[in-house]
């Protein structure tokens, strides 16, 4: 699904053709282009959610989509924490949403 | 070792890197985006002869420029410490540590929240998050916003993301209170909105325009706003509550007085996919102050601001700043701030040769004629709120610094 795409713009112009790529968000796949951000990349296939409270559970997304306030973080290849909208996507990029932690690794006990 | 770190490679950091490298000194600047351009990316502004600016080709130009001038150019990557050796200064990125002989920060602006119930759900964002969403990204941040946060930077964008192709309801304050501070002012936002009138003079001036105090036009303010673009602009609503399962669903929102009181019974409920919050700029100064700068607070300028002078030198030496850092202004001003850094780091460096001194005062002048001439005026009193404050520098530390 790439609705959310702005294909047209009456200022800006049409959009280039990009090459298209592969990420994968909690195991789903999903088709991205070149020059995404993991973001940006996830919005266009209508994904909002990025990771969950670590204690609230709540679900989250993007706020500033420029680094300033950590809400879009996520996990890329099963290691490294990551600002989604700072992160380009790359071509079979495996990622994971953040999730809530289980009760004994919330330091200092819940909220 | 590199003559000159730059820390942004927006409009500020661009044009310091140009004006330096152009006389000879070695350059690198780091940015943590993806690309290069800062905040300039997102801009789309409409000049009063109808021409569009559009911020990725502006922001491609400089960056060719300093390409050109072999300026080392690093995105993704970001800075998180600076530590002052004797003479030098040491910048701790996410990639290795670099040092250089003269730092510029060139950071920008952020945008301040407005924390209202609900603003954690997916789909809220800020209103520059959509902007980048929409403009440089290229993807609609849904398909019907509402907005809120009624200023200058909102309703420029508000009309950006209708070119997008999505659909924005309304523009409406945040509900009054402690957290809104004067971002729930039906007449503090009245008067934010009165320096747009040059951009959308007719339903302005029909409401009064430059004529009529905020104070009127916020009490004669229509009862469903007026249309700009063909967007509500509401003066006379409050968003209370953003609603949604586990995203934006719509917005709660009742009717409320020229001073801000929610009047009782008008509540209802306005179906949103996101919601974008407005809060307005701030310069975003952490590293300023993690290098131990002194600090002043400037309304005018959008908060607190490293102390400094016209020629971007702040009380430690060989740390300059420029651009947004240094209070909220639009693109050309940095770009215009940055080039004086660049000269003035030349200046310290001994690279400004022939007609350096000539150089470094027609580009302070440029400065302050760019903002004259400037399209948007974030806040009023900008110039003298500098003035004074490069008075102070002056007071403080002009026999200390390298004078120039
Ligand atoms: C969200 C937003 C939207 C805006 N929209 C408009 C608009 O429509 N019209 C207008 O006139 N003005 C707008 N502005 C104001 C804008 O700040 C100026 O127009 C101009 O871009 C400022 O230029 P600058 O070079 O000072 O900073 P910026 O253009 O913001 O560039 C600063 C750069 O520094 C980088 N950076 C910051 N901290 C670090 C770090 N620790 N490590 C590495 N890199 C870092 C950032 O990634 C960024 O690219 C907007 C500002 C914001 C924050
Ligand atoms: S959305 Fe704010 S850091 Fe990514």
């Amino acid at each position: 699904m790439n609705s959310m795409r702005v294909n047209h713009h009456p200022v800006l112009g049409d959009l280039e053709t990009h090459k298209e790529i592969k990420i994968y968000f909690d195991g789903q796949e999903y088709t991205a282009y070149e020059g995404d951000t993991i973001a940006s990349a996830l919005l266009a296939s209508g994904v909002r959610t990025l990771r969950f409270h670590e204690d609230k559970e709540t679900p989250r997304g993007i706020y500033c989509n420029i680094g300033h306030c950590f809400e879009c973080r996520v996990k890329v290849d099963g290691k490294k924490t990551v600002r989604a909208c700072l992160t380009s996507a790359e071509n079979h990029m495996q990622i994971e949403s953040c999730k809530a932690l289980s009760a004994s690794e919330v330091k200092g006990g819940t909220l | 070792m590199i003559d000159v770190v730059i820390i942004g490679a927006g409009p500020a950091g661009l044009g310091a890197a140009v004006a330096a490298a152009e006389h000879g000194l070695q350059v690198c600047v780091v940015d943590e985006f993806v690309k290069p351009g800062g905040r300039l990316l997102g801009q789309l502004h409409e000049e009063p002869d109808g021409k569009w600016v559009n911020g990725i080709e502006e922001a491609q130009k400089l960056y060719n420029q300093a390409i050109g001038l072999g300026v080392d150019i690093r995105c993704g990557i970001s800075v998180y410490d600076l530590r002052k050796l004797e003479n030098t200064w040491c910048v701790y990125t996410t990639d290795e540590m670099i040092e250089s002989k003269c730092l510029l920060l060139a950071t920008g602006a952020s945008e301040t929240p407005i924390p209202i119930p609900g603003w954690t759900l997916p789909g809220v964002m800020s209103i520059g998050a959509a902007q980048v969403m929409g403009n440089v990204h290229r993807v609609k941040p849904g398909e019907k916003g509402i907005i809120i946060g009624v200023n200058v930077l909102s309703v420029a964008i508000a009309r950006e993301l209708q070119l997008c192709g999505v659909h924005v309801e309304s523009i409406l304050l945040p509900q009054p209170g402690l957290l809104a501070g004067s971002a729930g002012n039906p007449e503090k936002m009245m008067e934010s909105l009165l320096r747009l009138s040059h951009l959308a003079p007719s339903p302005l001036i029909r409401m009064g325009g430059k004529w009529v105090s905020p104070k009127l036009g916020a009490r004669l303010f229509p009862k469903n706003g007026f249309k700009m673009w063909g967007i509500p602009i509401q003066l006379r609503k409050a968003a209370l509550e953003i609603l949604g399962d586990n995203q934006v669903e719509g917005v709660r929102m009742a009717e409320v007085s020229a001073n801000g009181e929610v009047l009782p019974g008008t509540e209802k409920t306005v179906s949103a996919d996101f919601v974008c919050i407005a809060g307005g700029l701030t310069p975003m100064a952490e590293l300023a102050s993690v290098a131990g700068c002194s600090f002043c607070y400037v309304p005018e300028l959008g908060g607190h601001v490293p102390l400094h002078n016209e020629f971007m030198q702040t009380n430690l030496a060989g740390l300059y700043i420029a651009g947004n850092i240094t209070g909220v202004e639009s693109a050309k001003v940095a770009r215009a701030q940055g080039k004086v850094a660049g000269l003035s780091m030349a200046r310290e460096l001994k690279a400004l040769v022939y007609g350096g001194n000539e150089k470094l005062y027609a580009a302070v002048e440029e400065v302050t004629e760019t903002r004259r001439n400037a399209l948007i005026q974030f806040q009023p009193g900008i110039e003298e709120a500098r003035k004074e404050l490069h008075r102070k520098f002056d007071e403080t530390y002009k026999q200390k610094l390298v004078s120039i």
